[in-house]
């Protein structure tokens, strides 16, 4: 039986096509991918993404847990309102999931993670704090999430905050939060776009939504979502990371604080030797050269005839052409083989993102127009 | 509910086919298999001359979801292409049987071809059943 988001019936209503997404039944889209992702790059959209869960952790240990419980160092956050992006790895160093921890104060931090690996994540982190004495830890499945996102979105969400908030919210800078009893609001996202997420209520959640409708503000779906994410270089969960992979293996390795180095974290042994030695897979950007789609599974090839392999690829809207993300064997190449259908395409390599904040990042193969006019 | 205009011949994998005056048949996808696979970002055709046999795959179509293979409904000569469609894919989504059209075929044997085609009414039974 799927769950159901708070906004299930609103979707419906917005003539959404429903999907299965990480045991949700979510919106995919409601009506064209393409024009929703447009919109979200030009002005702005609002996503459903109460499928992803918020974990309350609490207790005198908690600062001193998470930062073993981590792969970036929630160390770093210096004020209230600070927010981190952490990989939390098994031992073997390979990715369990990856999230968004928020420092509220020194007793309490929030940590959003996937819908897909939640249970897994609660399970695995109730089992690591035991060892924490008075860590309590609190599955917030009484909550439910937007995002609100573009070059617009922060202008738009304004009137709809709470008046103690208002003022704050606009103020605050990338990866910051605010919150009061009943609403948290952090300029954060996965779109490389400006905006802000918020958790609230479903009830409260449901008059936000109608309230951002209302002022114009377009719902987008799951497949603009991951369009988008894919242009902006953002790794998604079960595609581009996994458990049998390493941060060091899907291009992660700005996300893990190797400093102080007697913090000890879950994973950090492992990951330290696969560092030391060296030889380990990693993951690249890939722009096709010519017509065609990159798809997540597609076999690559390098000049060497060594194999790769792509985790997502999709058309991007905003360049016209076909990218990807792709784990490759260590040494670098310009140039890959992708075998597309049974045809083999050329591919450029590039370092993603691809697309931020509306603009392009890279520079499209110089060979795209030669190949067209052929 | 999608659009299954009466006056053209259907296939099982969702092309459709429509005689023209000229004794020509237009090739198209349905508005039905358009939904199913969602924004079109790319198409390849075939080449003007070429001959191909009755089910014969002759073009892509492909989405941001998914790429779909084309099959000709009936055979004979490809006389024209929609060059349109290389920079508007999205014309099959907006249009499937007017502007989105595919390709026309000169027919080498229209009567038993068209003969195996499904009706606007027999089409839909197939599109209401995988609903």
């Amino acid at each position: 039986m799927l769950k159901k988001t708070p906004l299930n019936k609103k979707h419906l209503q917005a003539n959404a096509k429903m999907i299965e997404f990480g045991g949700w039944k979510m919106p995919l889209h409601y009506g064209s991918q393409l024009v929703e992702h447009r919109q979200v790059r030009r002005e702005s959209g609002v996503f459903d993404v109460s499928h992803m869960g918020v974990i309350d952790l609490t207790g005198q240990r908690v600062r001193e847990f998470l930062r073993y419980l981590l792969a970036n160092d929630i160390g770093r956050l210096k004020n209230p309102g600070k927010a981190l992006y952490s990989c939390m790895l098994n031992e073997q160093g390979g990715v369990l999931d990856d999230l968004i921890v928020y420092f509220q104060d020194d007793n309490q931090f929030r940590l959003v993670v996937n819908a897909g690996p939640r249970d897994r994540d609660l399970a695995w982190i109730t089992r690591q704090a035991k060892a924490y004495g008075g860590v309590r830890i609190r599955d917030r499945h009484d909550l439910s999430m937007l995002a609100i996102q573009g070059p617009q979105a922060r202008t738009q969400v304004q009137p709809l905050l709470p008046a103690n908030l208002s003022e704050t919210a606009m103020t605050l800078e990338p990866f910051s939060a605010c919150w009061n009893e009943e609403i948290l609001v952090s300029r954060t996202g996965y779109t490389g776009e400006d905006g802000f997420e918020v958790i609230l209520s479903p009830q409260k959640c449901a008059d936000f939504w109608d309230g951002l409708l209302a002022t114009g503000v377009k719902p987008i779906g799951l497949g603009a979502r991951d369009t988008l994410r894919l242009e902006a270089g953002l790794k998604l969960y079960g595609t581009d990371m996994d458990e049998k992979h390493s941060p060091l293996e899907a291009d992660l390795l700005w996300t893990v604080a190797w400093s102080p180095e007697n913090r000890d974290f879950i994973g950090r042994n492992a990951l330290q030797a696969q560092r030391e030695k060296g030889g380990h897979q990693k993951m690249v950007g890939l722009v096709l050269v010519g017509k065609g789609v990159l798809r997540s599974n597609q076999t690559i090839y390098t000049e060497n005839g060594v194999q790769g392999r792509i985790t997502s690829g999709s058309f991007s809207p905003t360049l016209g052409v076909a990218i990807a993300l792709a784990r490759l064997p260590t040494d670098t190449y310009e140039q890959v083989t992708v075998v597309i259908r049974n045809k083999e395409l050329p591919a450029q390599v590039v370092k993603p993102p691809f697309v931020r904040h509306g603009k392009a990042c890279i520079e499209l193969p110089l060979q795209f127009e030669e190949i067209e006019n052929e | 509910m999608n659009e299954i205009p009466n006056d053209l011949r259907y296939t099982r994998s969702h092309e459709w086919a429509r005689l023209e005056q000229d004794g020509s048949v237009t090739v198209g996808i349905s508005d039905h298999a358009q939904e199913l696979l969602g924004d079109l970002v790319f198409v390849e055709l075939p080449e003007v001359n070429q001959e191909i046999d009755v089910e014969e795959q002759c073009a892509v179509v492909e989405s941001v979801k998914a790429a779909s293979d084309i099959y000709t409904p009936v055979a004979g000569k490809i006389v024209a292409v929609n060059t349109a469609l290389n920079d508007e894919p999205e014309l099959v989504n907006h249009s499937p049987y007017e502007d989105g059209w595919l390709f026309k075929i000169q027919p080498s044997d229209l009567k038993t071809d068209m003969g195996e085609l499904l009706t606007a009414e027999e089409y839909a039974k197939i599109v209401e059943a995988e609903e």
